[in-house]
């Protein structure tokens, strides 16, 4: 059973208990645990279970690359699962929980899993679920549901804050461990710009663990000095708690950083994002130490050497009372010489190099403590917990010389350098023989803009794993007293001629359950590609991304392929390094800042007043006033039979208004429309098309002549922007010496609607501009001032009505709307949303972007032509319309439909045609674009796009109801309200 | 937490496009300041001369003064190509101050707000959030910000919760 020793423990506050729960359990820990030490103080060694077997497993590391011991953290709104344990700062009060297991941690009955793993093997998904096809979505997908997975989703909104923050550096170091501190160092003295940051509560990396002595004193004492310099250097900052997440193209940088993860209840964000452009990027991001292959490594109480090292130094962590180390490298021995002195008994130190003459194994053996070279861990005994080990030859098959009866496993195969974010950004690697290891090749480097390095690696993460070494390599060539090391030898399976049944239990990647055999298996069945085989066993994936499993995974896929491993090559590192949370990513983005509302100058009248909203592009607009006790339906029914009876205001300030201005001005419009807008005379207005290049209808208004040289264009609410954009394209880049000035004034302005047929006698009331018959015909526009407001009044109608469109300065549009309301009140004026608009235009047979376009409609399928210009050599999308399918009839072109049974035709319905296609589907001849209940018709009208539609008048046709059904309906013609056009003068 | 303060700072905005060369002279005298070099903002809180683009410059003026402002260009300007237009109510300046307020712009703008990279003087055109915005410094531990009117609210509101989160203690 692990415990806590008496004394030692560098991070340990002893002054400060804290308390905190595991499964419910009451446990108690000390002010500097993480969890995981804190739980291993407490007896706690199994913390969960693994992904597919449902293996008991424990810890394995202590930092970061920490594959099982995955808890939920919090409760409620502030629950999170998937969390590491062993970066989790301990605080008082926290709550975890275990994960993948049930009924409980102890007894799961998902550990079955465990029994068959014979019969899932690596592709048993593939193979298995191929067939029969119905069988996967009802019988195997809740099945693996409900048994694997890992952290529930959180039920409630999350209570936390979030933040992004942009910052421009100079130099980034990543890593506050001695390469790091040694880097930042170097280049502040330089007078270089540094941000410096590290993924844990602490600086210093594994140098004040493992002590070596540095420029002539204790590394612990080197680091503080260091820190100290650096927190004065006022051209450096330093960061705790965030780590370096992504490094992209041109030196773009994602950090994470954790503020209140370990003080819950501060104010402020708990993570802040950093979104950084970095000139440079330094990673001094250590390496990993990597695990050793041995049936049955995967038991709880084996671990790596130097998690083991770091548990006992920092945080007074007995592992067991026996703890047997097995190694191929010199550096594990500083686990023994460690527990060693920690009063803890080391049986025997298994050594898979057939000779062992370093300056490490002689302090071992000086010690007492017995060192057998050549040797192998056959396999662990145990389950939830080791209870001794079997040592064979490593040369052979596995034949048990000796059982040692022991608590823990110290293993280590050597060290990774973590060059994740290196690779994340393009850097390629080069295979280190005599390390064994891939490490950064500085000749190929990721590269920014100017093909400029944008990234440089330092220290152990470069390779250079003895500290004297790593500081040279950081810039900061200091003495460092340590021991002289061996050469590791590389050893991928333990022992070399293990066979099938020992393969099985040698876990390659502990969080998705990948084994020797799986890797194995994969290779004869043909995945030779890393990449494949990755795939195809899950090594490596999800949030492991090749920390613990990489190099020990394809140096066996190498094996079984008889290839050397730097042809095998590594799989891809991908961003976040660890995972980062989804309200970092979101930061501010969240509730009523999630995205912008646009909010016309009456926003706050309408909503006031009933309005329920509809969102267009992102504005809000009304789409109905609903008055007490009604429903949408009727409201929208009243507001159309007011306009039609007597008066109606529509808040029509979101439609898009953009001045063309200039000499070339009226050339420009002849091409940006089909018509020509160069010949309206000044004080008029005219309806225009706008179309794409490829002839496709984009935008349709009213264009008004304000003088000789400037145009006033409105075009749809969602179309103000991308209209501009589309006119400024092709004056910056096909016409740029017309000269010609756009301006998307759209928000200068507020703009109402004042429609029916009492709308020129409340204007009149209003006094201050002519509006009569006369004065103002229809397409006719005048400016002046409406009681007292600077007002321009267009003549215009989107409903068959006679209508007026007022604009005045946006400060100024509550005001005049305020004034419409009560000199209409003795009308009875109401307010109208965009329901009844639509109703409106619909029953007048007026088109609407969006509606009856779709991307594919050219203007004469909407028998449009009469807004074409025969006159003109040209105008954008003209030569498209000529092509053969767009001039013929042959197309689906507009009509109007009228349900036999005078029901509302269904949104999107298609027109049935004769016979099935290829696919066994229904032809169609043709779709519903329009379609609502006509408060004046007192029945549904609709428009469709049918096959050759305009010929067909009085046709019966059958259209879809929704649910497998047809409904007859008759072709008619579009406009069914005032055809003469009459109700437009009033 | 020192206290961060968002408010409305109204005024007139007069757009001018035209080629530099040839509308500087008539933006400098109605405006009565010097024209501003690139991404640079002349004048003070009064007033003031914003470049806005190679061919955009933006006059900042009294409540009030937009339409007089923009007849006199086009006077001054008969002849030459230009578009002038009162459009003040297009937007909405919002001043911000506080004693980290370089750092609730930067939560929202990938723009460098550092002091050296945008000290007095500089104009800039960027984002806050998701939106276009303009800002410059407006005095000591204060910024003003221009937005378009329909999204006033949502910047807003967007600053002040910037702000409330507090420091990062970076700049």
């Amino acid at each position: 059973m692990s415990t806590r020793l008496p004394e030692g423990g560098r991070l340990l506050d002893r002054s400060q208990p804290l308390d905190f729960t595991f499964d419910g359990k009451r446990l108690h820990g000390l002010a500097g645990d993480t969890l995981a030490s804190a739980l291993l103080a407490e007896g706690q060694m199994l913390l969960g279970r693994s992904f597919k077997y449902h293996r008991p497993r424990g810890l394995v590391a202590s930092g970061a690359e920490e594959p099982n011991a995955l808890v939920g953290l919090g409760e409620g709104a502030f629950f999170e699962p998937n969390q590491r344990a062993t970066v989790t700062e301990l605080h008082d009060g926290l709550t975890a929980i275990s994960q993948n297991r049930w009924p409980s941690l102890e007894a799961d009955v998902g550990a079955v899993n465990s029994l068959l793993t014979r019969f899932l093997p690596a592709g048993f998904y593939y193979k298995t679920f191929l067939w029969p096809r119905a069988f996967w979505k009802h019988v195997y997908e809740p099945f693996i549901r409900a048994s694997a997975g890992l952290g529930r989703p959180p039920k409630e909104p999350d209570g936390s804050t979030y933040e992004h923050f942009h910052a421009h550096a100079d130099l980034v170091v990543i890593g506050g461990g001695v390469s790091g501190l040694a880097t930042a160092l170097a280049a502040a003295r330089e007078g270089r710009q540094v941000l410096l940051m590290e993924q844990s509560a602490h600086w210093g990396g594994r140098a004040v663990v493992d002590a070596p002595e540095i420029d002539g004193m204790p590394a612990e004492t080197w680091v503080k000095n260091a820190i100290e310099e650096l927190g004065n250097a006022p051209n450096v900052r330093m960061r705790l708690r965030c780590m370096g997440a992504g490094l992209y193209d041109h030196g773009y940088l994602l950090a994470y950083e954790r503020l209140t993860d370990h003080a819950p209840g501060t104010p402020g964000p708990r993570h802040r994002l950093w979104r950084i452009r970095a000139a440079e990027t330094r990673l001094a991001t250590g390496a990993l130490e990597r695990p050793l292959s041995f049936a049955g490594n995967d038991v709880p109480g084996v671990m790596l050497a130097s998690a083991m090292r770091d548990y006992l130094v920092n945080w007074a962590i007995s592992p067991g009372d026996r703890t047997v180390v097995v190694t191929n490298n010199d550096d594990a021995y500083r686990t023994a010489l460690a527990l060693h002195t920690a009063g803890l008994s080391v049986p025997v130190i298994v050594d898979a190099r057939p000779e062992v003459t370093g300056a490490l194994p002689k302090a071992a053996r000086d010690a007492g403590i017995r060192v057998e070279p050549g040797r192998a861990i056959v396999k662990v005994e145990g389950g939830k917990r080791v209870t001794g080990v079997e040592i064979g030859l490593q040369r052979g098959e596995g034949g048990a010389l000796e059982r040692i009866a022991c608590e823990a496993v110290a293993m280590s195969g050597g060290w990774s350098p973590a060059v994740h974010l290196w690779s994340h950004s393009g850097g390629k690697l080069t295979w280190d023989e005599a390390g064994a290891m891939f490490r950064p090749d500085a000749a190929r480097p990721p590269l920014g803009d100017k093909g400029q390095p944008i990234a440089s690696v330092v220290g152990a993460a470069n390779g250079h794993l003895g500290t004297g070494a790593a500081l040279a390599d950081a810039g900061l060539p200091l003495e460092a007293r340590e021991p002289e090391e061996q050469p590791l030898a590389p050893v991928w399976i333990m022992p070399e001629g293990a066979g099938p049944a020992l393969k099985r239990k040698m876990f390659l990647d502990y969080q998705n359950d990948v084994k020797v055999s799986d890797v194995q298996l994969a290779a004869r069945e043909g995945y030779e590609s890393v990449e494949h085989a990755k795939r195809y066993t899950t090594l490596g994936m999800a949030t492991d991304q090749g920390k613990l499993s990489n190099i020990n995974g394809l140096a066996v896929l190498s094996g079984a392929l008889n290839a050397a491993i730097p042809a095998t090559g590594t799989t891809t590192f991908r961003p976040p390094y660890t995972p980062i949370s989804m309200g970092s990513i979101a930061g501010a983005a969240r509730g009523p800042l999630f995205q912008p509302i646009r909010q016309t100058p009456i926003h706050g009248w309408h909503a006031a007043h009933g309005a329920i909203w509809e969102p267009v592009g992102q504005w809000r607009r009304p789409y109905a006033y609903l008055q007490p006790g009604e429903d949408r339906h009727a409201a929208v029914t009243r507001e159309v039979k007011a306009v039609r009876q007597s008066l109606g205001l529509l808040d029509a300030s979101t439609l898009g208004k953009i001045i063309v201005k200039g000499p070339d001005a009226g050339r420009f419009l002849d091409m940006i429309y089909t018509g020509k807008p160069s010949t309206i005379p000044v004080g008029k207005c005219r309806y225009g098309l706008v179309c794409n290049e490829n002839g496709f209808l984009i935008d349709d208004g009213v264009a008004a002549r304000l003088s000789e040289d400037t145009w006033l264009c409105h075009t749809t609410t969602g179309g103000a922007e991308s209209i501009h954009g589309h006119m400024e394209d092709w004056l910056q880049c096909e016409w740029w010496d017309w000269q010609v000035y756009t301006a998307n004034v759209t928000e200068a302005w507020a703009q109402v609607a004042v429609v029916g047929p009492k709308a020129r006698e409340v204007l009149e009331t209003l006094g201050g501009m002519d509006v009569s018959k006369e004065a103002l015909p229809f397409m006719g526009w005048a400016e002046g001032e409406l009681a007292g407001i600077p007002a321009r009044i267009f003549r215009i109608s989107f409903s068959g009505e006679l209508s007026y469109e007022v604009a005045v300065p946006a400060a100024r549009g509550l005001e005049l709307w305020e004034t419409l309301v009560e000199a209409g009140a003795p009308h009875g004026v109401t307010p109208y949303g965009t329901e009844a608009m639509h109703v409106l235009r619909a029953e007048k047979g007026y088109v609407m972007i969006g509606e009856e376009t779709d991307g594919t409609v050219i203007p004469q399928d909407l028998n449009l032509g009469w807004a074409i210009s025969k006159k003109k050599d040209d105008y954008i999308g003209k030569r498209a319309q000529e092509r053969s399918h767009m001039a013929g009839a042959d197309r689906w072109r507009l009509v109007g439909l009228e349900a036999e049974d005078g029901s509302t035709l269904p949104e999107g319905a298609y027109i049935l045609a004769d016979g099935d296609n290829a696919n066994g589907q229904r032809n169609t001849q043709g779709r519903v674009t329009s379609t609502y209940h006509s408060p004046t018709f007192g029945r549904g009208i609709a428009m469709a796009l049918l096959h050759r539609g305009p010929e067909r008048m009085g046709e019966t046709v059958e259209v879809t109801n929704g649910a497998g059904g047809a409904i007859r309906a008759r072709v008619c013609d579009t406009v069914l309200y005032d055809p003469q056009g009459e109700r437009l003068n009033g | 937490m020192a206290e961060t303060s968002v408010f409305e700072v109204p005024g007139a905005m007069v757009l001018l496009r035209g080629d530099h060369e040839a509308i500087g002279e008539a933006a400098a005298h109605v405006a009565g300041l010097p024209m501003p070099e690139t991404r640079q903002i002349t004048g003070g809180a009064e007033r003031a001369l914003a470049w806005m683009s190679p061919d955009e410059i933006l006059i900042l003026a009294a409540e009030g003064a937009g339409p007089g402002m923009a007849r006199a260009l086009g006077e001054k300007l008969t002849g030459v190509h230009h578009l002038a237009l009162d459009v003040s109510d297009m937007r909405v300046r919002l001043r911000v101050t506080g004693p980290y307020v370089r750092e609730v712009l930067a939560k929202l703008s990938p723009a460098d707000l550092a002091p050296g990279a945008l000290p007095e003087g500089e104009f800039r055109r960027s984002r806050l959030g998701q939106v276009p915005a303009a800002f410059w410094v407006s005095g000591p531990d204060s910024f003003d910000v221009i937005c378009f009117r329909s999204v006033a609210g949502y910047l807003r509101e967007l600053l002040e919760h910037s702000a409330a989160a507090g420091p990062v203690g970076h700049f």
